[in-house]
């Protein structure tokens, strides 16, 4: 059963839709740009992919700073915050988003990440929890799967 | 087209292509047509049916990435309207065959390599060594908070200062940019566009210095906000904000800087976007003919204007889509500067651009697969008949490109020029069944598309309610299911995937660029006439207040008194409000 995408009440005015209560537990997803970046293809591909793999999806909208973006993140009480750059300036957004989260008592959401992330970046955004790091072209599946992976693990304990 | 919707021109005009090809043209005899119509039937009956019932095709359906149905065989049935007229010769309307004379046979393209990173001085320095290898034009990428106009000290710039461009934020980093390079012995393309006029200010501000007089400075900045809604989404002020700046640009420029080129209308940004082929012709075109309908609204003649418009296309890899595409966008810019807007000055009506290939086709795996993705996108360029080219590098999937990975892209638009024979005729494609047939369609389906922006209620209206941005979402997502469902395939990605660990080295850009930025903007703020730079700001809130004024005298002023591009564009904010996308999803 596909989910819904739609945008935060904060920050960015419009919602399309009401939170599911359904029997079936959804996973919350926020997919957001954290900083000044319009290359916004590869976020509502992900949006619209993970929507149809059933999942609840917020789109942050354009150019919110990494403090809106950990804001919506707890407002809209998600399970993962999906983080999109193709900037270069994923080093200094992501983690800031991250160590936002666990500052406001968000430490156990979900962060992944992906746009054009050098590979010599990885090893320091996975250490702090940042994981996916997919590059354009990837496997919508993949990232389905990864996605899913953990928050089974870390936010349903499954 | 651009406010008021409903014009019936564009629908008359769709309707007539179809018309048109389902009439013989002049160039066919009836008889011999039937005579392959006959024939084709007999084939694909006996011979090509014979075969193909032995084993199933190699692909589950053949359709060009923009969804268009191919048949496996094109012949003169397919393009019995043709009717040479409505084709014509090199420089010649409506163009088609291209707006030379000569084409690549008097001069080549124009190689033209977009660059720009870290700090005015490695920009200077990464220039001058393009120049070194024979590049024949200058093209300048800017840093996010340059783009969307925040000096290199703003809270918002944290991070990304020098990221994927250069910085500037006063006329003090342009001055390090192009120190050394004359301005009047160069042509300089700035893909700026939400502050473009306050770096085509600058720009005539180093040429100031320089000694080199304004109407003598060549070169392009993009300025093409219509297709920052729809697609690069880097905007400051709402769309009647930017379009008024923009308008400003066409009248200050065609009386003062007669060779800028102060409009680049660009579907580069809309196919990376993830539309199609024909989204980004029939978007980039419309975008074009809301131009030209500003620019009379300003009491210019498109005479006096469209010259000095350029487009910027994009090619990827649907090989004939591409190449179908350019050669149907001179077509109908032509057709319908005349028909339309009343043009008859022939250098009006030709459509120049400039082509990139497609970061987007870039794969992070296999990325030296990537220089032949580049090659076959440039090669449909310049046999789509393109005025200048970039090539990409190799490595853009993974970060900005090293040098060794530019020089690679530059050799291989000096191979297709050089080495392969294509630039000694003239549209050499023309006449192919299938191109022409594609061309056609491309046409149609351009027009058809112009209708349905009229339906939306017109350029503006279409772009607030997001009817663009959503046709292009919905195509990108499909381009994507396809590739995941394995209708399309990706080398390297899909298909013959292969395990690599760190399969190249790529460009490291440290955070030195930020520090030294800050540094000279706080000695630029310094040591500046603070008074004159507050009166000159003052100065271009009165002209931006006041509908009729035109904003860009003053702006040069305060650009030479070291006003900064985040003081500028802040003006502008706190008079024009900023913007928010409408909802797409």
């Amino acid at each position: 059963m596909p989910g819904k995408v739609f945008k935060p009440a904060k920050a960015h005015a419009v919602r399309l839709g009401k939170r599911t209560v359904s029997a079936e537990r959804k996973i919350r997803v926020l997919v957001a740009k954290p900083g000044l970046d319009g290359h916004d293809r590869g976020a509502f591909v992900l949006a619209r992919a993970l929507r149809d793999a059933g999942m609840e999806v917020i789109y942050s909208g354009l150019l919110p700073s990494p403090e809106q973006v950990a804001e919506m993140a707890l407002d809209e009480d998600v399970d993962v915050v999906a983080l999109s750059l193709l900037n270069g300036a994923h080093m200094t957004a992501f983690p800031r988003v991250k160590k936002l989260l666990e500052k406001m008592g968000g430490g156990d959401i979900v962060v992944v990440g992906g746009g054009i992330i050098p590979e010599d970046d990885k090893p320091k955004l996975l250490k702090i929890g940042i994981t996916g790091l997919y590059g354009p072209g990837s496997s919508l599946e993949e990232i389905v799967g990864h996605i899913k992976g953990r928050v089974r693990k870390e936010r349903w304990g499954e | 087209m651009l406010r008021n919707g409903g014009e019936a021109y564009w629908r008359r005009k769709a309707n007539a292509v179809v018309e048109r090809r389902a009439e013989p043209g002049s160039l066919y005899d009836a008889v011999a047509l039937e005579s392959v119509r006959k024939g084709v039937k007999q084939w694909e009956e006996r011979v090509f049916g014979g075969q193909a019932k032995k084993g199933p095709e190699s692909r589950s359906d053949f359709q060009t990435a923009s969804g268009i149905p191919l048949k496996p065989l094109y012949t003169p049935s397919d393009v019995m309207d043709a009717d040479y007229s409505d084709q014509g010769y090199p420089g010649v309307f409506p163009y088609l065959r291209g707006v030379h004379p000569t084409m690549y046979r008097g001069k080549t393209w124009t190689m033209r390599m977009f660059s720009g990173f870290g700090t005015p001085e490695d920009t200077n320095k990464r220039l001058k060594l393009l120049l070194d290898h024979g590049e024949t034009g200058l093209s300048i990428a800017f840093d996010m908070p340059t783009l969307y106009g925040y000096d290199c000290d703003h809270e918002r710039a944290h991070g990304e200062v020098g990221r994927c461009g250069v910085n500037v934020s006063s006329l003090k980093d342009m001055e390090v940019i192009f120190g050394g390079i004359p301005l009047d012995k160069i042509s300089t393309s700035m893909t700026i566009n939400a502050p473009a006029t306050v770096l085509t200010c600058m720009y005539a501000g180093v040429a100031n210095r320089q000694g080199v007089p304004m109407e003598r400075l060549r070169g392009t900045v993009q300025a093409d906000m219509l297709k920052e809604y729809i697609a690069q989404k880097e905007w400051v002020y709402p769309p009647e904000a930017h379009l008024r700046l923009v308008r400003d640009l066409m009248v200050f420029c065609t009386k003062k800087m007669p060779l800028w080129n102060y409009i680049s209308i660009s579907g580069y940004h809309i196919r990376e976007a993830g539309s199609s082929a024909v989204q980004e012709l029939a978007f980039t075109l419309a975008d074009g003919f809301g131009y030209v309908e500003l620019g009379m609204e300003a009491g210019l003649k498109p005479e006096q204007f469209a010259p000095r418009l350029s487009f910027f296309f994009n090619s990827t890899m649907e090989f004939f889509e591409e190449i179908a595409k350019l050669r149907a966008a001179r077509k109908i810019w032509a057709t319908v500067l005349r028909e339309r807007y009343g043009v008859k000055d022939p250098r009006s009506l030709l459509m120049r651009f400039h082509t990139q290939t497609s970061g987007a086709s870039l794969a992070w795996q296999q990325p030296l697969n990537n220089i032949i993705r580049t090659t076959i996108e440039g090669l449909a360029a310049v046999l789509g008949g393109t005025q200048s080219l970039h090539t990409n590098s190799f490595d853009e999937a993974w970060a900005l490109p090293t040098e060794k990975a530019v020089q690679v892209a530059l050799r291989t638009q000096q191979v297709i020029a050089e080495e392969t024979g294509v630039p000694s005729v003239i549209d050499p494609l023309g006449g192919s069944y299938y191109v022409e047939w594609l061309t056609e369609q491309m046409e149609e389906e351009a027009y058809k598309y112009f209708d349905k922006i009229e339906s939306a209620g017109g350029l503006l209206k279409a772009i607030k309610s997001g009817y663009m941005q959503r046709e292009i979402a919905e195509n990108s997502y499909r381009l994507s299911r396809r590739v995941e469902e394995g209708k399309d395939n990706v080398v390297g990605v899909n298909k013959y995937a292969i395990e690599e660990k760190k399969p190249i080295d790529t460009l490291k850009i440290d955070f030195k660029a930020q520090t030294s930025q800050v540094k000279r903007l706080e000695r630029v703020k310094k040591e500046r006439n603070e008074a004159k730079v507050q009166a000159a700001l003052a100065k271009i809130g009165r002209a931006f207040e006041n509908e009729d004024a035109n904003s860009i005298e003053p702006m040069l002023k305060a650009v030479l008194e070291y006003a900064t591009l985040g003081e500028i564009v802040q003006v502008g904010r706190e008079i024009f409000g900023t913007w928010r996308e409408p909802v797409i999803l």
